[in-house]
């Protein structure tokens, strides 16, 4: 008996997330992909046809936001790594015993809503307003100089809303590094520098490559911040989608391009944790 | 996920061969249980045939409205800054018809109302709304389509029928006032920041002058910008043709790609425009005042020459409404002259009572000071009354015949607004 129920327990363990996977996740997604080939309107009712012309015009009418959006999200991420790494690093190893306020002061920005903090970014960085008022009164930057509506201004909000992201995963996997491993790097006469890059930097890999995935996913498909800060030509691939689905209604356009942005982000995943030299992503990711 | 288009070479040398094996069979359902899967996601339309003549749609009043008795109670589903915060006008109502009111101000835009309500409505189910207001338009139109609305016993609107302005009595989305009638309507034009803008803008080439480049604020929605590209060329949008469109379109893309546009807004453009950010602005004129009245600001807003839009935001009863005789006794209620001066007198939106001005002018006559001169302002203002010369400048959206034409028009005008 105990030991029928020691063979079931860890299907028991299982269960609440594969069902919350099944209903959230599989569910919707094969519901999405089904839309994505179907044709019709929203009076008239839409039916499955297999038309993959969505996924044609999609492409076709929108690669340059897809493009742009992989872009930004990209810029984004490595803004993030820049940033991030030596915060996380400084943290880890010079926090002391004060790590945990550290930490908290990351987190407790996102006390506030996302969609509150981008716009207090847009009240900040306004023609007029805190930043700019003040440089173009004495004369520092031209009167016509603005920061709003420009590729920078979306790809710093994206930065900026998913750094934490970015920084945890890297501080956990910098404060495991066993102090150790650094001593016998010093007493194998490695410089500062040396131990840094042949030590420190290879073991830190895992939690960057974790941290790229919190934040390149979501930044890529973000459009909080390119309808906030953004201008004209910043329209990211989430603005259109979220326009087809709720404007146009247009479902199965809508679903094509998610579906597209998917398979575009897993291939990009992929890809770098080949590079990164690994093919299991998720073992990288949970190490 | 299975994609069924992959199939896999084994897989097609079995049934071009016709050699099925045991494993093929098995794939083969596989497929197809795949595609049955995703063939039983097809969204089921909804479309209803609308009544072909006024005997059909009196009959189908009858049908709706026999049996149906007040309740005591109507869940009112509106918009903000529609309805002074104190709500008087409700307050008066259930004190004279002892009908209570719940009023909600839930309604920030039209698609995603629309998208919030369309599949309890799809599904028969209630609301939680006996009235709600939408806007002429795309989702109005879908609303009419799906069967969606009640059709009105017009014997229950003895005060619309007095008082309601012809113009209102006839509307092109909604001729006979079969499913709605106007709470407000409101002009987009232009609104400008004075602090930055020397001269008043006057037509719509100022919205393509490069003096102002980088500070203009255009509309997000198709149809508003649309519109403005229409009458930038001098057509009228309810005559407009596909070509039309096109070359709407292209004048637009013009000054986007000039480097005009700051950028295209929903409803967001008045804090930019107050702060300086965009200089003049694609707006509604009751924003405007409603704006300097509570922040104290000077915005200014004007009707270019060539044209402006008008659009009318209207009451409705949702099909599945457990109140509709109370709703229907609210939407009469406000066209209670009295009732109808003292709203627009809140809310600076046009109001289809003319007759509401001499109530306003009344008040002014009592009221002293900064009161009188803000009711006297009103009922003055050509954005609560416009003249004769007004209307014939303004236009409406343009009704679309068929899903594929709303479908081509909105693709032609979102290429813009989403590069």
């Amino acid at each position: 008996m105990s030991r029928l129920r020691a063979s079931l327990t860890p299907y028991a363990l299982l269960f609440p997330g594969t069902l919350w996977l099944a209903i959230f996740f599989v569910i919707p997604t094969v519901v999405m992909l089904s839309l994505s080939l179907q044709s019709g309107d929203v009076v008239n009712g839409y039916a499955f046809t297999f038309n993959w012309h969505s996924y044609v015009d999609g492409i076709s009418t929108y690669h340059d936001q897809i493009i742009r959006s992989l872009v930004y999200g990209l810029a984004s991420t490595l803004i993030q790594i820049v940033i991030g790494f030596p915060v996380a690093y400084w943290i880890a190893f010079k926090g002391g015993s004060r790590k945990s306020v550290y930490l908290f002061m990351l987190l407790l920005p996102f006390l506030v809503s996302f969609v509150l903090r981008t716009i207090s970014w847009q009240f900040f960085l306004s023609d007029n307003g805190l930043l700019l008022g003040p440089l173009k009164s004495a004369g520092l930057v031209p009167q016509d100089f603005h920061i709003l509506a420009t590729s920078a201004a979306v790809i710093g909000g994206l930065a900026y809303n998913f750094l934490p992201f970015m920084i945890l995963p890297m501080y956990v996997a910098l404060e495991r590094i066993d102090p150790r491993v650094l001593e016998a790097a010093q007493d194998l006469y490695a410089s500062k520098a040396q131990t840094f890059l042949r030590v420190v930097l290879p073991l830190s890999l895992p939690g960057v490559f974790a941290g790229v995935l919190m934040t390149f996913v979501p930044a890529t498909s973000d459009y909080v911040n390119a309808s906030v800060l953004g201008g004209t030509s910043n329209t990211m691939v989430g603005n259109v989608i979220q326009n087809q689905f709720l404007i146009n209604q247009d479902y199965p356009t809508a679903s094509a391009l998610s579906f597209t942005l998917m398979a575009l982000l897993l291939v990009g995943i992929f890809a770098y944790a080949r590079a990164l030299g690994t093919e299991d992503v998720l073992e990288v990711a949970a190490r | 996920m299975n994609h069924p288009h992959r199939q896999d070479p084994a897989f097609l040398r079995g049934t071009t061969q016709r050699r099925l094996g045991r494993r093929d069979a098995f794939r083969l359902a596989g497929l197809s249980a795949a595609g049955l899967a995703l063939a039983a996601c097809g969204v089921q339309g909804k479309g209803t045939a609308k009544p072909t003549s006024s005997a059909q749609a009196q009959s189908e009043v009858e049908k709706y409205w026999s049996g149906k008795t007040k309740n005591g109670h109507v869940d009112f589903a509106n918009w903000p800054l529609y309805m002074d915060p104190k709500q008087p006008e409700l307050k008066q109502f259930t004190k004279q018809t002892g009908i209570t009111v719940t009023y909600k101000e839930v309604i920030q835009d039209n698609p995603s109302w629309f998208a919030k309500i369309q599949p309890q409505l799809a599904a028969g189910q209630s609301i939680d709304y006996d009235l709600m207001v939408v806007t002429n338009g795309l989702h109005f139109t879908q609303l009419v389509q799906l069967g969606y609305l009640v059709p009105l016993d017009h014997s229950k609107l003895p005060n619309f029928a007095a008082n309601a302005g012809d113009r209102y009595k006839n509307e092109s989305f909604d001729p006979g006032n079969v499913y709605s009638i106007p709470w407000a309507s409101g002009m987009t034009g232009i609104a400008y920041n004075p602090k930055y803008v020397d001269t008043p803008p006057t037509s719509m080439a100022d919205l393509w002058n490069p003096k102002y480049k980088g500070k203009v604020g255009m509309m997000s929605d198709s149809q508003e910008i649309a519109n403005f590209g229409l009458f930038a060329l001098g057509i009228d949008p309810d005559k407009s043709t596909e070509a039309d469109w096109e070359k709407a379109a292209a004048k637009l893309r013009e000054q986007r790609d000039a480097g005009i546009v700051r950028k295209y807004y929903d409803q967001a453009y008045i804090d930019p425009l107050a702060k300086g950010d965009i200089w003049l602005t694609m707006a509604w004129s009751g924003d405007v005042f409603q704006k300097n009245v509570s922040d104290g600001t000077d915005l200014k807003f004007v009707l270019p020459k060539e044209g402006a839009t008008i659009w009318t935001d209207n009451m409705m009863i949702p099909k599945t409404a457990t109140n509709p005789v109370d709703a229907i006794t609210l939407m009469d209620f406000f066209y209670d002259v009295n009732v109808a001066g003292r709203l627009a007198e809140y809310i600076n939106y046009v109001t289809p009572v003319p007759a509401a001005k001499d109530v306003i002018a009344a008040d002014a006559a009592k009221a002293t000071g900064e009161d009188k001169k803000l009711l006297d302002a009103v009922a003055a203002s050509e954005l609560v009354f416009p003249t004769e010369d007004d209307y014939a400048r303004l236009r409406s959206y343009k009704n679309f015949a068929t899903p594929q034409e709303q479908k081509k028009f909105e693709s032609i005008f979102q290429a813009i607004t989403t590069a």
